[in-house]
């Protein structure tokens, strides 16, 4: 939307201030920040972990985008109702679908994702373990009785 | 010039077929003539792809807005610098730069391969011709640099802005020199598979290849990392984003490959992990190419509707990583197994550490592609992003990091654990004392950050440890002492500095994460902050025209709290003129170890600016401790033993190896 503005506005584009005017969003702005300051930091650190939905990889604590300005806003009006940090998540997130989380729910469908760190780590220490105790087995045992023996009268003889 | 440079083009396909086909039928058949054919094929083929480029890089520099590519991605307005990183900095233009990575590497191989077995030269050779012949394949049909337009515009479109900047200037190539310099490996990883035996030569081929990729590697992913950190403005030095993670899956697979070649080397046990690592590392590097370079990360519909460089890379990526596995499936059972060791022991502690570095790319990789692939079989979207990384990944470096103190400290075939311990007490006190100070000192509240920082010390007081005790710290007199030291080999040296900066990026991270404070407000002319101990003024705002750019420019002084002025800082915002885009350009002031960071945001009504500040306390560690792993990875490639002592050894193996040929 700003683009077509700015298209509309070619002959101010050399002006310096008219392109600051243009420019996007700032990320957080002191205008949105709420008094208290224990909720603001409730509020930053739900931001934090969800997702700008027009931008790639941005949570909307770091997003200039002007969505990301509208759910930051919405955050902080849900926490002055009086909501927790899960009933904000829950309210985002039953707006705007699953994908505005960060961090994947522990559901059904993510049940590889998460798992995946345990079941490689287990897998590979497993096979770790079994190919030492193969290789233990495989291994010379020491000598034999009789090499020992032999052993003492080499060692013997020398003296 | 750009005719000359399409042409040497499709010549290097050419050449490269010879050198994918001739070198490996020679080997396989002991013809010694086609064998020969190998060095001076790849050599031609670096020759020819260095022509190209060239031509490339002449169309950039002299705005040639006849060609497609130039139009697309430069501007006559552009700095030289930009004008000739622009070059790279677009897909086609960066695809050239990889296969003449690729090219330069297959022509090291053929000049310093001469102490090689020459089946096992031919067949590494031949290996690399495939990779090229792929890539060469793709640019020409889907990403061709050198196409025209028919009616030339009189000014290009210019550069993405946020790539107008030195640090991306040169991130690309060295990034490239780490992927593509796997390449090596995995070439000599399907040579020892085709050939089915993998001697002396081999391992000591690998290591030094391995570890000259891993360093550029380590370079281009601190520059990128340092680059995201100043240019996009908000301060982070990680983000987690796909295209980052693109680059750490190899240099994860590739770490854990540098230690367990160290294993393969001098005890030549984990033969057959280590060319399956060989492998997956550059498997890694090709998935990243395809991740960027496909767009499938933007979103999987573009990539859907417009599929078909995707598709080639995904074809690539099938015949090289599945063709690979495959052999390696089928022949690594060919191959015998090497030393035996004990658990506890050198070995056992690198085994260690390949399981969890396995296991941390593993997690990078299911983070990375889960969106991806769940969206493709069920359609449901869903993001994965820092919180889950954060979250996995931390908690398999944890023992990773409380056990690389003990490694260098074992013994090879059998450690003691506990006598290990008992030389690091040392460690473990000045650790507990970094704990202390945190807790007593900075933050009380503070005992995750206390931990790591504690985390931190012993990795530091860890690498120092197992240098003094090699230097026979408490038995001998300091001058033996320095003797020892100076007699040290380099991959000792290496192994502790390299060990050293990864406490340095540990502590860098931890107190930047802990302990920043931030400032969002609206600042007049003459308003002023205190932070850090010193105060913040905002002077004046400023109209800056750039050569390609206007700007606004803010100035701000630093002043003591004797109410001297220490410093100016300047931050500003850039309009470029050619693509109508903003970037800011975050002012920084560095006190050694630490940053003052200014963001400047949108004007206030009332006439000020929005600003943001942060006080990131000892940030540079983070990228001082990578120079520091790569310095240790430079003494350890300066090793004597690589230079001198493998080409002396391995002579008399081709002389062997020749003459068991010829009989």
């Amino acid at each position: 939307m700003t683009s077509r503005i700015r298209r509309l506005l070619p002959a101010f584009a050399a002006a310096a201030m008219l392109l600051l005017q243009a420019a996007p969003a700032f990320a957080v702005r002191p205008d949105e920040m709420l008094s208290d300051p224990k909720l603001e930091h409730r509020a930053r650190e739900i931001s934090a972990g969800l997702r700008c939905l027009v931008c790639q990889n941005q949570s909307i604590d770091d997003s200039d985008a002007d969505l990301a300005r509208d759910l930051r806003v919405l955050v902080r009006e849900r926490l002055e109702k009086g909501d927790t940090n899960e009933e904000v998540v829950r309210f985002v997130v039953s707006r705007y679908g699953e994908f505005v989380l960060l961090k994947p729910r522990f559901e059904l469908k993510t049940l590889l994702l998460w798992g995946t760190p345990v079941l490689v780590l287990l897998f590979g220490g497993a096979l770790v373990a079994v190919s030492v105790r193969n290789r233990r087995r495989a291994a010379p045992t020491g000598l034999s009785e009789a090499e020992n023996a032999e052993l003492k009268k080499i060692l013997a003889e020398g003296d | 010039m750009v005719e000359i440079g399409h042409f040497a083009l499709v010549l290097a396909l050419a050449v490269g077929l010879v050198q994918s086909v001739l070198p490996i039928y020679g080997a396989r058949t002991g013809d010694e003539r086609l064998m020969g054919m190998a060095a001076p094929a790849a050599v031609t083929v670096f020759a020819l792809v260095t022509i190209s480029f060239v031509a490339l890089i002449q169309a950039y520099v002299t705005s040639d807005f006849s060609v497609l590519n130039v139009v697309e991605n430069s501007h006559s307005a552009k700095p030289l610098i930009y004008k000739i990183s622009g070059t790279w900095g677009n897909h086609e233009g960066s695809m050239l730069l990889w296969v003449f990575i690729l090219s330069l590497f297959g022509a090291l191989v053929a000049l310093f391969g001469g102490n090689l077995p020459s089946s096992l030269r031919a067949t590494v050779i031949a290996v690399q011709g495939w990779i090229g012949t792929a890539f060469f394949l793709f640019i020409l049909f889907t990403s061709n640099p050198f196409i025209r337009v028919a009616s030339p515009p009189v000014e290009g479109q210019d550069l993405n802005p946020i790539l107008q900047d030195i640090g991306l200037a040169i991130h690309p190539p060295l990034l490239y020199l780490g992927y593509v310099g796997f390449s090596v490996s995995f070439a000599f990883a399907v040579a020892a598979l085709i050939d089915g035996r993998v001697d002396a030569a081999w391992a000591r081929w690998v290591r030094p290849w391995t570890l000259a990729a891993w360093i550029f590697l380590t370079a281009g992913i601190a520059m990128g990392s340092y680059w995201a950190y100043y240019e996009l403005g908000w301060g982070g030095f990680w983000f987690w984003d796909p295209v980052e993670n693109a680059s750490f899956m190899p240099w994860l697979a590739g770490t854990a490959l540098l230690h367990s070649a160290i294993v393969m080397e001098k005890r030549s046990a984990l033969k057959i992990w280590t060319i399956l690592l060989s492998i997956i590392t550059f498997s890694f590097s090709l998935l990243g190419t395809f991740l960027v370079r496909s767009g499938v990360l933007t979103s999987v519909h573009a990539f859907a509707t417009d599929p078909s460089r995707g598709v080639f890379i995904l074809m690539i990526l099938m015949v090289f990583i599945g063709g690979s596995l495959a052999l390696f499936a089928w022949r690594a059972g060919t191959l015998t197994a090497g030393g035996l060791f004990q658990p506890i022991s050198r070995e056992g502690a690198l085994v260690l550490n390949n399981l969890f570095l396995t296991t941390a790319a593993a997690t990078v990789l299911i983070g990375t592609l889960y969106p991806l692939l769940l969206e493709s079989v069920t359609g449901e979207k869903i993001s994965v992003g820092a919180p889950f990384f954060n979250l996995t990944f931390g908690p398999l470096m944890l023992p990773l990091l409380l056990a690389v103190p003990f490694g260098p400290l074992l013994a090879w075939k059998r450690g003691d654990l506990f006598a290990a311990g008992q030389r690091l007490v040392a460690a473990f006190a000045v650790a507990l004392a970094a704990v202390a100070v945190v807790l007593l000192f900075v933050d009380r509240t503070a005992l995750l950050a206390a931990l790591g920082a504690g985390l931190a010390f012993w990795l530091l007081a860890g690498s120092l440890t197992d240098l003094a005790l090699k230097a026979g710290i408490g038995k001998v007199s300091a001058p033996v002492m320095l003797r020892r030291l100076r007699g040290l080999p380099g991959s000792a040296f290496g192994t502790a500095i390299a060990h050293f900066g990864l406490g340095v990026t540990l502590l860098g991270i931890v107190s930047v994460t802990a302990f920043q404070t931030e400032n969002i407000l609206t600042m007049a002319k003459g308003d002023t902050l205190p932070v850090a101990g010193y105060t913040l003024r905002f002077d004046e705002t400023v109209p800056v025209q750039g050569p390609n750019y206007t700007a606004d420019e803010a100035r701000f002084s630093l002043v003591n709290a004797a109410g001297k002025k220490i410093a100016g800082i300047s931050s500003a915002k850039r309009m470029y003129t050619a693509r109508r885009m903003p970037t800011t350009e975050a002012g920084i002031h560095t006190f050694i170890f630490s940053q003052l960071y200014v963001s400047l945001g949108d004007p206030a009504s009332n006439g000020g600016m929005v600003v943001r500040i942060w006080y990131k306390p000892l940030v540079t560690l983070i990228w001082i401790g990578g120079l520091v792993m790569m310095f240790g990875g430079i003494v350890s490639l300066a090793d004597r033993r690589l230079r001198i002592g493998a080409p002396a050894r391995s002579a008399k193996g081709t002389e062997a190896a020749a003459t068991g040929g010829r009989a």
